[in-house]
């Protein structure tokens, strides 16, 4: 088990004068929203003050969770990784979704580059009321000139403000990129066994986090962070490697495993800084075809997720590849300990009036936003949510928690029956078997049997409903 | 010698070295004959320390380049001990062990938490189950499409997944005993089962229809049917008389797939229930029920990663492998539905699919119930990959550095 902090090994490093400025009734409430992370610590206004000079230092070293959150970019879409407090998310919780970065180098041609940054900048794609993004973009230098790369660097620069990350294992190259980057606060890559005196130099002169690289040697690894904090450098990101091989993933997946477990459990701080992983590393040389290559660099990006990698370096830009490493992410950093529902109750979906259809659907958030999706692409309606305790429809149906006493109950609680001129509720094909009874709870009403797939909404509107239903 | 103890001269010295090394890159030492057991020059400057060698070489080498060394550091692996270990479950038995199955499959029996290879290597590598149904429900179109030929034929369609999509064993679903479908009887599903088994190698797990009452019955006459041949019957649900039908399974030789409904304390109290029917732990599999990504999987996960921790801490009722359904997948329309904004669901689906049941593998599942073909041959791959015994190639000698260079 990590060590988790209790709200006295916080308290005693707060004024404790329960001014409340920071919004919580005390010092000891803010304590523990401050390990929660539901605070910040710019929150107690008077912590500033020279006299808690020395409270807040051993405040903030108090707060410095095993892996230490580095910041890449600067402005509305920086990013920060790691920050991970626990191995298992059911300890805590995952905090600071993994990054995803995708490439473009120096020597493809500039209108591709930039078609594939625009790319990156402006994909979204909504789930659960969430508009799953993507991080930043890696610029790698393939062309051997730092003053090519600096072109293209610059290029990407003025085209995006999304994060960057500046690829070579050459300092000059390094050097000439941050000239023209430098104040973006990009990530640096990487220093190695071989250059790392100049990229730490280079990584203090331009105040840039740093990454380093010691593939396949974890000794390695742990010298060059070591010696990088002992130079005063702190926003380090570790690449221990990604070997994607079929002979050598499980090494990757051991390394990972190792590097997270010392830092968490073992509090070894010079491996206490977040993990990158390079799935890109599969197009070296592609097992198979295109499509064997797009979905092994991705089933290997949520592998390394899972396995703690805080950023990735990613190739693949297909829809179809990342749409399960962006719904896993978001899954697998939900805060546990709060199950994902919505108030129950009614609400509106477009333009309503006296002759918009009325649903009933359970209350977990999964549900409701996708409900709600298509009841909007069928036109409109009234939504009224039953309070299943954040259960699908098919689960609370099976458990008794959408039975037709609830339904109706929820529906005149609703007070739809003074907005809608029909008396007509829709309720989920899941839950056919209730229909029967509500019809006999809800005197007057008609009940209909929706379709099993809320995608079939709007076709069941436009052949059943609207055509059924008639206002004179 | 400590600093305090040298003489005057040799400080004097000192001195002046340091100030010289400070300012310079490099310092030769020329004629300089040194006489101490071992002489430390502390540098003002970065350089953590210079050793010399013990005295006296006559001429003093070149003093190496004065440059920042690295701090010498060693990772030890994190190694922790664990008070217990997971089962091992036969599934199927050969001639000599009173079955007639050409081909048996172990899962389970786990040291330390999956693929934690620094404390131990897989004992054995999860493994896949294709879905094989005795009367065909609806299916998404891209996972049909690969079965077509098959359909009608079942020991056909057993042997197309195990020979064609490299399927470790297969799940005979009974659909069609099902009161609200066909309601076959259970003698008849047990002659159809035992007919299967006589054409083909590999063992089976026998699937009920999730009607808890029939199921009870189904389960106890396949395992008459099929006594000795070391089946899985999946499932036995907490709604059950658990007692009676574990009885009846181990009873015969058989395991029993134990299915709880993502919750932990279920999960504990239905494997508690089914040992005190007298199955041993290494009969039975647990299956806590799994959400497919996107719906629920979070749940399922972490249920998981809580169940093999607790079995490894020494939780007896935590000890049994566990299976993953990642089948239920297909529920989430990101893996079927058509939509031009997601991309094509053929290569959509099955990538879907695949992490449903790879994460899970991390999360510790040892046996993966699965449908599409692609998706199935995908993540058996991605486990023989993470259970080698050894990995053979150097890493050093893996170019993996080259990505940030190389035209990819």
């Amino acid at each position: 088990m990590p060590k988790l902090l209790r709200p006295l090994d916080v308290y005693r490093h707060l004024p404790g004068t329960n001014c409340g400025e920071c919004g919580e009734v005390n010092c000891m409430a803010y304590a523990a929203k401050l390990i929660e992370r539901q605070r910040r610590v710019e929150d107690c206004k008077p912590l500033f003050k020279p006299e808690y000079k020395a409270k807040l230092a051993k405040l903030l070293e108090v707060l410095r969770p095993p892996v230490k959150e580095v910041t890449i970019g600067v402005g509305e879409r920086a990013v920060t990784i790691g920050g991970k407090v626990c191995m298992y998310r059911h300890e805590l919780t995952w905090y600071r979704p993994t990054a995803l970065f995708f490439d473009v180098d120096d020597v493809m041609d500039e209108g591709e580059a930039l078609k594939r940054v625009k790319a990156v900048e402006a994909f979204e794609m909504e789930r659960i009321g969430v508009k799953l993004k993507l991080d930043g973009v890696a610029v790698r230098c393939v062309s051997g000139s730092p003053e090519a790369f600096a072109r293209r660097v610059a290029k990407v620069a003025e085209a995006t403000s999304l994060p960057l990350m500046l690829c070579s294992y050459n300092p000059d190259a390094a050097e000439e990129a941050l000239t023209v980057a430098g104040n973006r606060r990009p990530l640096l890559y990487a220093a190695t066994k071989d250059n790392w005196r100049d990229m730490f130099n280079l990584a203090s002169k331009y105040k840039v986090p740093l990454a380093i690289s010691a593939p396949g040697d974890l000794s390695l690894l742990k010298s060059l962070a070591a010696t990088a904090r002992k130079k005063g450098l702190d926003d380090l990101v570790l690449d221990p490697g990604t070997f994607v091989e079929a002979d050598t993933l499980a090494e990757t997946v051991n390394a990972f495993t190792m590097l997270r477990r010392a830092a968490i459990e073992k509090e070894d701080a010079a491996v206490g800084y977040p993990l990158m992983a390079v799935p890109a590393a599969v197009w070296l040389s592609p097992p198979g075809g295109e499509v064997e290559a797009k979905m092994a660099e991705c089933y290997i990006a949520s592998l390394l997720m899972t396995r703690y990698a805080d950023l990735l370096v990613m190739h693949t830009l297909d829809t179809w590849a990342l749409l399960p490493i962006l719904v896993w992410r978001q899954n697998v950093y939900t805060d546990p300990r709060t199950p994902l529902s919505v108030k129950p109750g009614l609400y509106e979906v477009g333009p309503v009036d006296e002759k918009t259809p009325v649903f009933v659907t359970g209350n977990s958030a999964l549900t409701y936003f996708l409900v709600r999706g298509d009841v909007e692409k069928s036109g409109r309606g009234y939504l009224i949510c039953v309070d299943t305790e954040g259960i699908s429809v098919e689960s609370s149906v099976a458990g008794r928690r959408f039975t037709a006493d609830k339904v109706a109950e929820a529906l005149k609680a609703s007070g739809v029956e003074g907005r809608v001129k029909h008396r007509t509720v829709i309720i989920p094909g899941k839950a056919a078997r209730i229909s029967g009874e509500l019809e006999d709870l809800l005197k007057g009403w008609k009940v209909y049997v929706g379709p099993r797939e809320s995608s079939d909404i709007p076709a069941f509107i436009e052949k059943v409903w609207s055509k059924e239903v008639s206002f004179k | 010698m400590t600093k305090e103890e040298v003489p005057k001269e040799v400080k004097s010295f000192m001195g002046k070295l340091e100030d010289a090394l400070s300012q310079a890159e490099e310092l030769e030492l020329e004629d300089v004959e040194i006489q101490a057991e071992e002489l430390i020059i502390e540098l003002l400057t970065q350089a953590p320390q210079l050793l010399l060698p013990a005295a006296p070489p006559a001429a003093a080498p070149a003093a190496p380049p004065l440059r920042e060394e690295l701090v010498k550091a060693v990772f030890e692996p994190p190694v922790f001990t664990y008070a217990g270990s997971i089962a091992e479950v036969q599934i199927g038995a050969t001639s000599s062990e009173g079955g007639t199955r050409r081909r048996v499959v172990k899962v389970g029996g786990a040291k330390c938490p999956p693929f934690y290879r620094f404390e131990a290597v897989p004992v054995n590598r999860p493994v896949v189950a294709l879905d094989v149904f005795d009367l065909v429900p609806p299916l998404p179109k891209t996972i049909k499409a690969h079965y077509r030929d098959v359909l009608k034929d079942h020991v056909a369609w057993v042997n197309k997944c195990v020979e064609e999509f490299k399927s470790d064993l297969v799940t005979l679903h009974l659909v069609s005993t099902d009161p609200a479908l066909e309601n076959r009887p259970a003698e008849e599903a047990a002659r159809f089962v035992r007919k299967v088994l006589d054409e083909v190698d590999i063992p089976v797990i026998v699937g009920g229809s999730g009607n808890p009452v029939k199921d009870a019955a189904v389960f106890e006459r396949v395992a008459e049917a099929t006594a000795g041949e070391r089946l899985v019957m999946a499932s036995v649900t907490i709604d059950m008389d658990v007692e009676r039908v574990a009885k009846a399974i181990y009873q015969h030789g058989h395991n029993v797939l134990a299915l709880a409904f993502l919750d932990i304390n279920q999960v504990k109290e239905l494997n508690r229930k089914v040992m005190g029917a007298g199955v041993p732990k290494d009969h039975i599999i647990t299956d806590p029920s799994t959400g497919g990504l996107g719906y629920g999987i979070e749940y399922t996960f972490s249920v998981m990663e809580r169940m093999r921790l607790a079995g490894l801490m020494g939780e007896e009722t935590m000890q049994t492998p566990i299976s993953c359904a990642a089948t239920n997948a297909w529920a989430a329309r990101e893996a079927w539905m058509e939509s031009p904004e997601w991309g094509p669901r053929e290569y959509r689906g099955p990538l879907w699919e695949m992490t449903t049941g790879l994460v899970n593998m991390l999360a510790g599942a040892d046996l993966f119930m699965m449908l599409h073909p692609l998706a199935a041959m995908m993540l058996r791959r991605a486990a023989e990959v993470l259970s080698k015994p050894k990995v053979e190639k150097e890493l050093k000698e893996v170019a993996y550095e080259r990505w940030a260079t190389a035209k990819l």
